[in-house]
């Protein structure tokens, strides 16, 4: 099956945005899939962490809709393992910051029972938020 | 005749240029321009919180909070009024209530957002230290949270700067309340004297007052001693 | 030996046992941990947009507070300990960025301009690596019972360890928490998802997962044959400890297996009593097999 995708100014834009916030060259990547290997949450995950950066690498923004940004817990495994020095957790916080900078939160605290903000630690409550509230 | 001459300046109410005498407060200034207050003001006396303003001078990027009724006004002030920002408090028992971190999570989980920038402190018109507290509340500290907040009126200009959208004051009052209830106990001579009154010590001098003649009691009154 | 001293919201609350045994058995060797005055919650995680400065604020201005401190002569020493794995990591790199970009670094210090400058002295050190610069041998002659007899699964989780360029360790091959456990006489038991992510700040609003990979976490120092897992991080241990309930709900056959933080052995070997240790705070209890194995 041939697939056809025509890269426009947009997609450029896209692109440039993601290496601009994430500060990585996204181009470097070769699809080795090591990322992916080492990934703890790919089980949960729509979209592998190394098809995530293929569609960066496309400038496509169908990136931002896959749950595979929301579901990375940032445990940097991908960053150790790729043999281009590529940080793809910095890609991930990228892609997460497109849409939380839109007026978007990803979790809410309304759905937190008081118990549960009683006994959760700090440290997990205000990691929470910070990773996926805008 | 002497007339009492004040020096005469400039000021921005809501946009519009007004000449207002320049040893007037804010509050006193607005409505020497002919503004009426039907909100933001109150006691007038920097104690309610109602008058919460915020402006900016003439040459500075910086933006101010005051209390209307307090603050002098300065040349080239450009004024807007604060009178109210939304904020829910929360449905509490205090009785139920324990006084450490958790309980501050809880009811109020926002402050878990707190960026330490100190944006609150900066608008506060009391010169409290805002963002101290409420780091003191994140770490269950309610004595530290409740003593820095001391002289909190709840004006809300803090709660309007916050980029965390936390309303401080009201942790502050959370903590105060905490803190009163259960660190510093009740009040022993207050209990006392509660438990005098419920003895019936002072029955018998308030039957005698209840039963005195008018003029014998205004008589006692205006001679009463007086103990400070 | 005085240094400054970052705990961290949670280690003040939740986390008290690794406070309290951290300040204890740095005593014990030595070592004054003064806490900074006024410090703030550091705002983990560390903040990976490019752009971003406003996160900057929390850790930067913590680190103000080292400089005060050696200004003001409470110390002379310009590195602050943390044992907080989040707080580590995130001190550790706001830092490093803001060190490394001037133009960010002007921008925090105009805004903070209530705080004096910060100079960029601050060294942001776990304790584990100040452990290991005193060396695991003082360690070892401070001990009054050794641990003999007790399997320690050492659990580094991530953040100690990545990225890469701040971790206190070799990232694959980390030994520091081994060497330190067998300075106790433990029996360190050794096993591969030692620094395998425990799920961290899903715990939160998405329980299962955290559960599941804390699970194989624990499966594995299970079937290792390990009697409990030490960690240095109080979300692992939440995610590791407190979560087992939740493990429990979904694979039924988990057997729970307790997890306390290295320091709370560290006082137990240096033979500090229960006002040190706090086994009492660590859900599930530790105290069961440590008194099978003669040690309480």
């Amino acid at each position: 099956m041939r697939l056809y995708y025509t890269y426009t100014s947009e997609n450029a834009s896209f692109k440039a945005r993601v290496e601009e916030l994430s500060g990585e060259k996204i181009d470097l990547c070769f699809q080795c899939g090591a990322c992916s290997s080492g990934c703890p949450l790919t089980a949960e995950m729509d979209l592998l962490p190394s098809t995530v950066i293929r569609y960066a690498q496309l400038g496509m923004e169908e990136a931002l809709d896959s749950n595979t940004i929301w579901v990375c817990s940032t445990c940097f495994n991908c960053e150790i393992r790729c043999p281009r020095g590529i940080d793809i957790a910095n890609v991930m916080e990228a892609l997460r910051q497109m849409r939380l900078r839109k007026k978007y939160d990803r979790v809410s605290l309304d759905d937190l029972t008081p118990e549960e903000l009683r006994e959760l630690p700090q440290v997990a409550i205000i990691s929470n938020l910070r990773k996926l509230t805008g | 005749m002497e007339k009492n001459e004040s020096e005469m300046i400039t000021i921005y109410v809501m946009g519009k240029k007004h000449l207002v005498p320049a040893d007037l407060t804010i509050m006193k200034a607005m409505e020497y321009a002919g503004h009426q207050f039907k909100r933001g003001a109150g006691c007038r006396g920097g104690f309610c919180g109602a008058c919460a303003t915020i402006y900016r001078t003439k040459g500075s990027y910086k933006l101010q909070g005051a209390l209307a009724c307090q603050k002098i006004v300065e040349d080239g002030m450009y004024i807007a009024q604060i009178p109210f920002s939304p904020a829910e408090k929360k449905t509490y028992d205090v009785r139920e209530l324990r006084p450490d971190a958790s309980t501050f999570l809880e009811y109020y989980p926002e402050i878990a957002r707190c960026l330490s920038c100190n944006t609150c402190t900066k608008s506060c018109p009391q010169d409290i230290q805002v963002m101290d507290y409420v780091q003191a509340a994140l770490r269950g500290d309610v004595e530290e949270a409740a003593k820095l907040s001391f002289d909190c009126l709840s004006c809300g200009l803090c709660a309007v700067r916050c980029p965390a959208e936390i309303v401080p004051y009201n942790i502050a009052q959370l903590a105060r309340r905490l803190y009163s209830r259960y660190i510093v106990g009740p009040t022993e001579h207050v209990l006392k004297r509660v438990e005098e009154v419920e003895a019936g010590e002072f029955d018998e001098g308030i039957e005698e007052l209840k039963g005195m003649e008018r003029e014998t009691l205004q008589h006692r009154y205006e001679t009463r001693e007086k103990r400070l | 030996m005085k240094l400054p001293y970052y705990p961290g919201c949670t280690l003040k609350t939740t986390a008290k046992s690794f406070d309290v045994s951290t300040v204890a058995t740095a005593w014990a060797l030595g070592i004054e941990l003064v806490e900074l005055p006024r410090w703030n919650c550091c705002g983990t995680v560390h903040a990976l947009a490019k752009d971003d400065v406003m996160h900057y604020l929390a850790p930067i201005r913590n680190l103000v507070r080292v400089e005060q401190m050696n200004d003001e002569g409470l110390v002379d020493d310009n590195r602050v300990v943390t044992q907080c794995a989040m707080c580590y990591n995130t001190l550790k790199r706001a830092n490093q960025s803001a060190k490394e970009d001037l133009e960010k670094m002007t921008k925090i210090r105009d805004f903070m301009e209530k705080e004096p400058n910060y100079r960029g002295s601050a060294e942001v050190v776990h304790m584990l690596e100040i452990l290991k610069k005193i060396g695991f041998e003082k360690v070892s002659d401070r001990v009054e019972k050794p641990l003999s007899g007790l399997r320690v699964a050492p659990y580094y989780g991530c953040l100690l360890l990545r990225p890469r360029e701040f971790g206190i360790d070799d990232s694959d091959k980390p030994s520091v928490m081994e060497d330190l456990l067998g300075a106790l006489g433990a029996e360190v038991v050794d096993i591969p998802f030692k620094s395998k992510c425990c799920g961290a700040y899903h715990t939160v609003q998405m329980k299962e997962v955290a559960a599941d990979l804390s699970h194989r976490i624990l499966s594995q120092a299970a079937e290792a044959g390990a009697d409990l897992v030490a960690t240095a991080c109080p979300l692992c241990e939440y995610n590791l400890g407190d979560r087992q309930k939740e493990i429990k709900k979904i694979f039924r056959e988990f057997e729970s297996i307790p997890v306390v933080y290295y320091t709370q052995l560290m006082a137990l070997a240096f033979g500090q009593g229960e006002e040190a240790t706090m086994f009492g705070e660590n859900d599930p209890d530790p105290r069961p097999i440590l008194k099978e194995g003669g040690l309480i």
